[in-house]
């Protein structure tokens, strides 16, 4: 016999297909609306159609007396009742905030808000009933433009007195991480280059594809809540604080859930009100939002104007940066609002050495949507600005835009580097991304095809976009969100039980809702416990199950949540061995743990830790009361750093200079996300990414109108792409391991939306800057990009 | 009411609705068929895509009463003898889903597709797969699983 013991494969790294789809490719699945309890009412919630009114009165006695209808609520009947939604992160402790309520009570603050609820026997009579409540609205002027609101020429909260929620600066001279950005500024305009630009990020809408759905059963002993969220934990907590009913009453359960993107990192006025109805009937009470009031309600995404300003030396040599930004909150402060900005405040200087840094924000309330988390939360506007402007500085130094980069990247030698904004990035190797990214691109090819093009006066155009990136994620230090203001922690909790029978449950406090944790997770416990990958159940996102965790977003679940679940195994085998060594009769320090076996060293003797398991359960041969009669272990993982991911995207875009049509002809994006514990998951991300992040490019926008109603309120008016619509995608990968976690890898999931905006906006005015165009707006519309043609060769 | 008889999944069903209910919430609640999912109220997104008598509908943009005397196949309906159908293996084995939630419409979409050209090209499939919208996986590997079941069927 040569083999000796036979060992399962490396489950790490290898692209395991998913656990999850079983359930969700034959229907056998289980979404918020799908719950049905007895005796269970329907809610439907009445929408100010308004962006701004005082409320004169409300008239609810015809929707009370229709069919079905059990109770028709107003704000004035919940005004003690339902308290406020809390805002979890004072970016500033001068933060200034309007009070949020679930249920406009006398004032409403933007088109959407909820006036009135209506509770039902059926869904349908519902509906029906809200179509006969009667509110009487004074239309109050609303304050829309962002400038206009910054300035307070409206007020969006006249009892607040302004619209600046707050004013945040990082100044790297201040802060002594790096010098005056003015004097490097004054510098470059009398002897090198200024590149100046005022960026708009639109306002985007998350549009995860299952409406959010919420399920109240107050009959059980344990208020049971079924949400459509990525966080339950959160949800438990402030149905708690705000609501005033103790946790440990309270069942959070996020069963299947549909996307979230951010949009689901919320705690929402429609949880408080499903909670406040049950409560009032007696009732199990569901409500599911319709696309339109999600797209209308759900908070939204991004919508900043950056002011941007970049100095250089005449070789492209950057010297200072300095950004004024204006974020619109919208009405309200959700849950981190306030933060999104702060989130990508400290990364505007990207992959390079910048040598002086200044970026304010200032949050400014309108009468919109509230904004908060959508994929990427203020990384991907940091990007974008910092990607533009080196695609401007090439074109002003007359450089190839790959070349300024390099020559003002941090090399990968001189990793750890301590950045201007005093971020340390552990690790990188930005000349390796971008030199695959390269290869795979075609990149000189491209480059002498449109050489011909130009010179040829070709109608379609070539344009080459390049955005090289990093980005900061796995939220998060507890340390250091609580040193920005934020009111959590960003630790993670995990449990793993041995079960007698061999088999593994993993517990995991993250909440996953399409990353595949339960594959991924899997892959982790296998692999650590040497077991198989089908005998490990991942359970997550019910409050009962997983009774601690701080939930999925922000690249969080695996730098931070997986490497609990690590932690959890490693404390399983802790305990496994001296247990072992007993049974074995044998000294600790002869054990060896390989392949799910103790062995003793130099004999034949051992047992697998299935069979530890069963021996524990049994209990018979265990000595000693300080032997714990449990291989069970739990873990709370609090990360020293975040981690750094990186990469290189090239897009190649042809623009029809006649019609100002884009088509994407090739799109590569190369990936440095450490070490990847399943490569399908990963590239999968990564192509999800890339089409929000495109979608951001050429197409989405959340439109109002001059009254301040959406005008893009359904999916026949905001514009998410479909599979016509994008490319395909040539995804590659270098690996340069985190070294802030014991395996490595680094966050994924808004990687490919953080990086591929830039890249395809760059790419179009590549194609037509000849012609006298330095930028286009966002999306980049046939008619933005005609419109910009014009211009630019009228100039 | 209205009195229907619509054959779903295999089974006979006979019930009472009101004219106006849509066959996605005909499906959903009366029947528990709760596979198949309502995404938008536009008909838009095709996550709530059926057959009807074989040929792909929005179950959103049918009213129950339509059905009625007709056959329907939902995702719950497309595994025989617990054998996966071939679009479902696909979808699998090409990692073609993350939340699942538009999947039973596009797989039902995709099979459709399938039976109207059954060797696409990416640009067909992709024109093909237009009426339904998802917001995970870029349809890259979406396409790849069409093709992969295409390309099985031979």
């Amino acid at each position: 016999m040569t083999s000796t013991q036979e060992r399962p494969a490396a489950e790490i790294g290898a692209p395991r297909k998913r656990k999850e789809d079983a359930r969700l490719i034959t229907g056998r699945t289980r979404w918020t609306d799908n719950v049905v309890l007895p005796g269970m009412l329907h809610l439907a919630m009445v929408r100010s159609p308004f962006a701004h009114a005082r409320i004169l009165g409300i008239d609810t006695e015809a929707a009370e007396n229709a069919p079905g209808v059990m109770a028709v609520l107003i704000g004035t009947d919940l005004a003690d009742e339902q308290g406020a939604l809390p805002n979890a992160w004072a970016v500033v402790p001068e933060q200034k905030a309007p009070t949020h309520p679930s249920m406009a009570v006398d004032h409403v603050a933007f088109a959407g808000e909820i006036v009135a609820m209506v509770v039902a026997r059926t869904a349908a009579e519902a509906d029906d009933a809200a179509e006969l409540v009667d509110v009487d609205y004074e239309e109050l002027p609303p304050a829309l433009d962002l400038k206009a609101s910054a300035a307070d020429e409206v007020l969006a909260h006249p009892d607040l007195g302004t619209n600046v929620s707050a004013v945040w600066t990082f100044d790297s001279a201040e802060s002594g991480t790096g010098q005056d950005v003015d004097a490097a500024i004054a510098t470059a305009r009398e002897s090198g280059i200024v590149i100046e630009r005022e960026i708009r990020q639109q306002r985007l809408i998350p549009a995860f594809m299952e409406p959010r759905s919420i399920v109240v059963d107050p009959t059980a002993e344990q208020l049971t809540v079924w949400s459509a969220t990525q966080v339950p934990h959160f949800v438990r907590i402030f149905i708690a604080l705000v609501l005033g009913i103790p946790e440990h009453k309270i069942r959070v359960i996020a069963p299947d859930v549909g996307g979230g993107f951010g949009g689901k990192l919320q705690f929402t006025p429609e949880e408080v009100l499903t909670v406040i109805a049950a409560r009032r009937t007696g009732k199990p009470c569901k409500y599911s939002e319709s696309r339109s009031e999600s797209l209308m309600s759900a908070h939204h995404g991004r919508d900043q104007v950056q002011k941007v300003t970049l100095a250089a030396t005449k070789d492209g040599t950057v010297t200072g940066f300095k950004a004024e930004l204006l974020a619109d909150m919208g009405a309200y402060l959700g849950l981190v609002t306030s933060a999104i900005p702060l989130l990508g405040a400290l990364m505007y200087n990207g992959i390079y050495k910048f040598p002086a840094y200044r970026l304010t924000f200032t949050n400014v309330f309108t009468n919109k949507t509230w904004t908060d988390a959508y994929r990427g939360a203020g990384r991907p506007e940091a990007t974008f600005a910092i990607e533009r402007l080196m695609d401007e500085l090439a074109a002003e130094v007359g450089a190839d835009p790959l070349e300024i980069r390099e020559r003002n990247w941090i090399k990968h030698e001189e990793f750890p580097f301590d950045t201007v904004t005093g971020m340390r990035y552990d690790s990188g190797n930005y000349e390796a991304a971008t030199a695959k990214a390269k290869e795979l691109f075609g990149y000189d090819a491209l480059r002498a095809e449109q050489r011909r093009r130009r010179e040829s006066g070709d109608p379609v155009q070539l344009g080459i976009g390049v955005s090289t990136y990093t980005e900061m994620c796995g939220l998060a230090p507890s340390r250091w969100l609580g040193s920005m203001g934020y009111v959590g922690g960003g630790w993670e909790h995990a449990s793993v039980r041995m079960l007698p029978t061999g088999k593994v449950e993993v517990i995991t406090g993250t909440s996953p809702h399409g990353q595949g944790h339960e594959t991924a997770w899997s892959q982790l416990v296998a692999d650590r416990l040497g077991v198989a990958f089908e005998d490990v159940e991942v359970l997550h996102g019910d409050t009962q199950i997983a009774a601690r965790g701080l939930d999925t977003y922000g690249s969080r679940s695996l730098a931070v949540g997986g490497m609990a679940v690590l932690a959890a195994a490693d404390r399983v085998i802790e305990k496994a061995k001296p247990i072992a060594a007993q049974l074995l009769e044998a000294n600790v320090d002869d054990l060896d743990f390989t392949g799910g076996r103790f062995g003793v060293r130099g004999t034949e003797s051992g047992m697998s830790m299935g069979e530890l398991a069963f021996a524990v359960f049994q209990g018979h041969k265990l000595d000693g009361s300080d032997v714990e009669r449990s291989l069970d272990a739990d873990a709370t993982l609090d990360p020293d750093d975040f981690s750094f991911p990186h990469g290189t995207h090239l897009c190649a875009t042809e623009v029809d200079t006649e019609t100002g049509g884009v088509k994407i002809r090739s799109y590569v994006s190369v990936d440095d996300v450490g070490l990847v514990v399943n490569p399908l998951i990963v590239e999968g991300q990564v192509h999800g990414g890339l089409a929000q992040g495109i979608a951001q490019a050429l197409f989405e926008e959340a439109v109002h109108d001059e009254s301040g109603t959406l005008l893009t309120g359904s999916f026949v008016e905001y514009l998410v792409p479909s599979a016509a619509d994008l490319p395909a995608f040539v995804t590659a990968r270098t690996e340069t391991p985190a070294t802030t976690n014991q395996l490595g890898v680094k966050g994924v999931g808004e990687a490919g939306t953080i990086a591929s905006t830039p890249a395809v906006v760059n790419a179009i005015v590549d194609a037509v800057r000849h012609l006298g165009v330095t930028d286009i707006p966002m999306p980049c519309s046939p008619y933005r990009v005609w419109k910009a043609l014009q211009e630019g060769t009228r100039s | 009411m209205t009195r229907v008889t619509v054959k779903v999944d295999g089974s006979s069903y006979t019930d009472d609705v009101e004219p106006r209910t849509l066959l996605v919430h005909y499906l959903r609640e009366q029947l528990g068929k709760t596979g198949t999912v309502v995404g938008c109220d536009t008909g838009n997104c095709g996550a709530c895509t059926v057959h009807l008598d074989g040929r792909s509908v929005k179950a959103c943009s049918v009213l129950a009463v339509q059905a009625d005397g007709h056959e329907v196949t939902t995702i719950e309906g497309l595994a025989t003898n617990g054998q996966l159908h071939p679009m479902q293996q696909a979808f699998h084995e090409n990692h073609a889903l993350q939340c699942g939630y538009c999947t039973p419409g596009m797989i039902m979409q995709s099979i459709d597709l399938l039976a109207e050209n059954p060797d696409p090209t990416e640009d067909q499939i992709r024109l093909g797969l237009e009426g339904n919208l998802c917001r995970c996986t870029g349809y890259q590997n979406i396409v790849r699983a069409v093709k992969a079941a295409a390309g099985g069927a031979k």
